[in-house]
């Protein structure tokens, strides 16, 4: 027996919200996944709108190279706001 | 574990911790989460493929003691009920499968190795469903013990089946209401209601209590799973978190549970409850219970029935392929 190819599945869960990653499973072609995610995650109303993506389809980064990958962030504080000073009393800023 | 091989638990969590790799100790000393493509140790990944497999195996071979009154449920409501939870079973046994993937291991071969015998499944589930009240006995009881299980492994050191059993613990929660109300309009029925679902009691008790495993002296592999995150408490600890919870709801029940031992322990803080003879579950597990064979077979030839169905759609989705290709 072969496994039929696996497919990602992202459920928004409302509108205004992103579709976020809710699980995998296997089916024959994309409309099949569709069903299949269909039954297998919203069986409780969990979603308004679902994405299957050939999990072949995801590129990735690499866990052993996390520290490298992520490193040119490490060192710059100054993106974020609570880096700066900001005089008593100052508002709005 | 006995013989010449025997290390206490402490000195064999020592060992096993020398063999792992920098990363995978640091995560489990900072209690973070391993993910499918971090660095593990072999035997924590073989561990775990063996215990997802044979949960995701249990919430199948599960649908089929209940799938056994869906036909003949007392009402509609019973009806609808009962094939919401045999069908959230299967969803668990997909979530579980998924997880087991994410190690490298193929659904097929999963498949097969529960076809084979090669992996079990809980044997909780090769006891039959002689009437309606074992319905009720299975939600209330063998779903409370699962949630039992269950809710700890939320916090898995493996992410895939964590989060997994997040979702699974979300749906258990009726699973096991519904069951303590079959329960509870029996046991408040006509006498031989009463005593339909007192029967059912007496017979899924004990094997419920053997759902959390052989006592801590006699769990060989416990200390490894616990020193690797799987495990966040031992099978007696849990058990007795079970008889705790269960006790006072048997009372709401107006059901005995079939243990005269059963008493509170002031100085423990806990029920005392009698010693359990897991000759039995040794017996069903070695495949000598009532209905291993009839479960086994049953998904043997679920499987090989519905090889058209798949054969179909994968021959539909080439056709789709092709016509693509060509267009
Ligand atoms: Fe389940
Ligand atoms: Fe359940």
């Amino acid at each position: 027996m072969t496994t039929e190819p696996l497919w990602e599945v992202f459920i928004r869960s409302r509108r205004g919200l992103s579709h976020v990653h809710a699980g995998s499973l296997h089916a024959a072609d994309a409309e099949m996944a569709l069903r299949n995610a269909r039954d297998v995650y919203t069986r409780r109303e969990e979603g308004v709108s679902i994405w299957v993506v050939p999990a072949s389809a995801i590129e990735a980064s690499s866990p052993e190279e996390k520290d490298s990958f992520f490193d040119p962030a490490g060192d710059k504080g100054y993106r974020h706001p609570t880096f700066y000073h900001v005089p008593e009393g100052v508002q709005h800023l | 574990m006995y013989g010449n091989d025997y290390e206490t638990p402490d000195a064999q969590r020592a060992r096993q911790l020398e063999d792992t790799p920098e990363s995978f100790r640091e995560l489990l000393a900072t209690e973070g989460r391993v993910e499918p493509r971090d660095e593990m140790p072999d035997a924590y990944r073989r561990t775990l493929v063996r215990q997802i497999a044979q949960h995701a195996h249990s919430e199948i071979i599960g649908m089929q003691p209940e799938g056994n009154w869906i036909s003949r449920a007392p009402s509609l409501r019973r009806k609808a009920i009962l094939m919401a939870k045999v069908q959230d079973e299967a969803g668990h046994g997909l979530y579980l499968y998924a997880a087991a993937e994410t190690l490298g291991v193929d659904r097929a071969d999963l498949l097969d190795a529960l076809h084979s015998g090669r992996q079990k499944y809980s044997s909780i589930f090769n006891y039959p469903t002689l009437t309606w009240a074992d319905v009720g006995a299975i939600g209330w009881l063998v779903d409370g013990a699962a949630i039992v299980n269950q809710v700890p492994l939320c916090r898995c050191s493996y992410g895939p089946y964590a989060r997994a059993m997040v979702r699974v613990c979300k749906e258990e929660s009726f699973h096991q209401r519904q069951g303590f109300e079959i329960l509870h309009t029996l046991s408040h029925g006509s006498p031989a209601q009463k005593a339909m679902a007192q029967d059912a009691v007496d017979r899924y008790w004990f094997p419920a209590l053997m759902m959390f495993g052989p006592p801590d002296d006699n769990s060989p592999n416990s200390a490894r799973s616990m020193a690797w995150g799987i495990k966040r408490h031992s099978n007696d600890d849990l058990r007795q978190r079970f008889v705790d919870m269960t006790v006072p709801q048997a009372q709401a029940l107006d059901l005995t549970l079939p243990d005269p031992e059963i008493r509170w322990n002031e100085d423990r803080g806990h029920h005392d409850f009698a010693e359990i003879d897991f000759t039995e579950l040794f017996e069903v597990i070695k495949g000598n219970g009532p209905c291993n064979q009839q479960r086994m077979e049953h998904k043997v030839r679920a499987h090989e029935e519905g090889a058209w169905v798949r054969e179909a759609a994968a021959a539909f989705a080439a056709k789709q392929a092709a016509g693509e290709g060509a267009a």
